[in-house]
């Protein structure tokens, strides 16, 4: 018998497809799980068992009929970021604590038609702004691996449901790293695409020139035919790229004779944990085993990208966020003044702390006479880092460095200190700048440097690369995972 | 550079976020915190290069001018705190 709760897309979809075990009973399996662990963990904001109920009877039906796809009634889980019709959407925020949408994202649309059938809706950072699932107003999600430590963010919820095997696999957002960051503390594998590979349209909008969603999983093959359901032209988004959907799938067997793969040494400098650093070195040597070659590549301004990052991302985010006013829909104050009043305590309210100050950063650096000295000049570094990433392009096929420069955190650790928080997306947050895809996937376990006693966590490779090529890290992470294991170990608890 | 307790209020009134006496003090220690740490990029030349908006070049989209919308005001209007004859109710703003 098929073991469900570890088994791979493909592996449950075929399971599926010779009738040893129907949809219907697959959810089943995945709800009750999720009943008995997600009190500790609470990765889920919402499960609506009747919903997913009828969802997995559709899927049998269709799977009966012979109209099915390779997706039809595999299990997921959404991010509560996406809009999902008749489902309560929050985006982790007392907000839109009362928010039940009433209509699909695209990406919730798009699974759903593939007959994927949905588990719940899953805790995250508020308005995705964290590294930690910390900000969330329902509660930190906790780290399958060691539940004194997070799952990173903001799609811990996506990270941690997956690791704990609540879910075969999950959506999640990425604005600064936070399909990346989480996939490497929780062992792992996530992928964002290039920016307008995958439509925005009802992903609750945090930053909305870096915003890009992505498949969440176990591992490579797995996010590729997710993404492969996920991507595509949606005349919704007017960000959204007209160009002919790549195969992210046929390429996945290639062999990496001839990869090359561009190491910027600014991302092998001081401040990664050691045991992260060996890890990454020894997924690195396994590459060249199969065949790929090094060669080192520079990218002088990466220094500049979080503080960019937090003078861009605040100002997307304070105007984004201006919708949120108590009228149409969301929270409003019980008691107020007037109509301004109302405003400024319905936000005070339904806002968290960490939102509220990248709101008024935001509002800072887009307010009379601080704007070009702020904005206009991140977006000049903007541009000087993504030409970065072009030049290092013409000597390399993918990047490769760490996802994160330490392994999970414990809880508490950074939640006072927004910079130390911010810092922990050192590596990821210029491919949001630029605009490129980034993937991350296990390749190790360490112990954290200021913890040697703590037990061992995992560790992310990260892999960035050029516009366009998913397809191209995808095969590379899953040649990578054709000779290691990283990707199939399970949280000791969790089994 | 670094806000003072002015800049605070003026800052909270523009984003419509009502602080209070502590929060206004927690608020400009965090935030010059921040822009202390975004403080580096104005050293950094960027004479001639021009601002990036955005992540990839592409030039808006037009789309036909027809109605592409059905109407599902009160389906939109049943998550409204408070509504009345199909419209959004809000504190009297003239007197």
């Amino acid at each position: 018998m098929t073991d469900f709760l570890n088994a791979s897309l493909r592996q449950l979809s075929g399971a599926l497809e010779t009738k040893d075990i129907s949809a219907v009973e697959l959810a089943s399996l995945f709800l009750d799980r999720i009943d008995r662990l997600n009190p500790e963990l609470n990765a889920f904001i919402t499960t609506n068992r009747e919903a997913t109920m009828e969802m997995a009877r559709n899927a049998d039906r269709r799977l009966a009929s012979g109209s099915a796809g390779p997706l039809t009634g595999v299990p997921l889980a959404h991010k509560d970021i996406f809009c999902t019709r008749g489902w309560l959407t929050t985006a982790g925020s007392r907000m839109l604590s009362n928010f039940v949408s009433p209509y699909d994202a695209h990406v919730v649309e798009q699974l759903a038609t593939a007959g994927m059938v949905t588990l719940g809706k899953l805790n995250m950072d508020e308005f995705a702004m964290g590294s930690s699932n910390e900000t969330s107003y329902y509660g930190p999600v906790k780290n399958p691996w060691d539940v004194t430590r997070v799952p990173g963010g903001s799609s811990g919820g996506s990270a941690a449901a997956i690791a704990a095997r609540l879910a075969p696999a999950a959506t999640g957002t990425d604005t600064g790293g936070s399909i990346r960051q989480p996939a490497a503390l929780c062992g792992l594998t996530g992928l964002k695409p290039t920016y307008g590979v995958v439509s925005r349209y009802g992903m609750v909008a945090f930053a909305s020139s870096l915003d890009q969603a992505g498949p969440m999983a176990k591992s490579a093959e797995d996010c590729a035919l997710l993404l492969d359901a996920m991507a595509g032209f949606d005349p919704r988004d007017s960000t959204s790229l007209e160009r002919p959907k790549d195969d992210y799938i046929v390429g996945l067997d290639q062999p990496l004779t001839g990869l090359r793969i561009g190491l910027p040494q600014e991302f092998f400098g001081d401040g990664m944990d050691a045991g992260v650093r060996e890890a990454v070195e020894a997924a690195l040597a396994e590459y060249r085993r199969l065949g790929a070659t090094t060669v080192d590549v520079r990218l002088p301004n990466s220094s500049l990208s979080v503080p960019a990052y937090y003078v861009i991302a605040p100002a997307e985010a304070s105007s984004n966020l201006s919708r949120f006013d108590g009228v149409r829909y969301g929270h409003r104050a019980a008691d107020y003044g007037d109509l301004n009043d109302m405003y400024c305590k319905s936000r005070a309210e339904g806002f968290g702390a960490e939102v509220q100050r990248r709101i008024l950063i935001g509002t800072y650096v887009l307010s009379h006479g601080y704007y070009d000295a702020y904005y206009i000049q991140a977006q000049k570094i903007r541009r000087l880092i993504a030409a970065d990433f072009a030049e290092a392009f013409k000597a390399c096929d993918v990047i490769m460095g760490p996802t994160s420069p330490s392994v999970a955190f414990a809880f508490g650790a950074k939640s006072q200190d927004p910079i130390q928080m911010y810092l922990s997306d050192i590596y990821t947050i210029s491919t949001n700048l630029a605009g490129l895809p980034g993937m991350s996937l296990p390749c190790g376990m360490a112990t954290p440097d200021n913890d040697p006693s703590n037990q061992a966590m995992p560790v992310g490779l990260q892999i960035i690369g050029s516009w366009f090529g998913e397809a191209k890290m995808l095969n590379a992470a899953h040649q990578y995972q054709q000779v290691t294991d990283w990707h199939l170990r399970l949280p000791e608890g969790m089994k | 550079m670094s806000l003072s307790p002015e800049d605070i209020v003026r800052i909270a009134r523009l984003a419509r976020i009502e602080l209070s006496e502590t929060g206004r003090k927690t608020t400009r220690e965090q935030l010059n915190g921040i822009l202390g740490f975004i403080e580096q990029l104005q050293a950094v030349d960027t004479q001639g290069v021009a601002p990036m908006s955005h992540a990839v070049d592409v030039v808006q989209r037009l789309r036909p001018d027809l109605v592409s919308e059905s109407d599902r005001r009160s389906d939109y209007q049943a998550l409204a705190p408070e509504v009345e004859a199909g419209l959004y109710l809000v504190p009297k703003v003239i007197e």
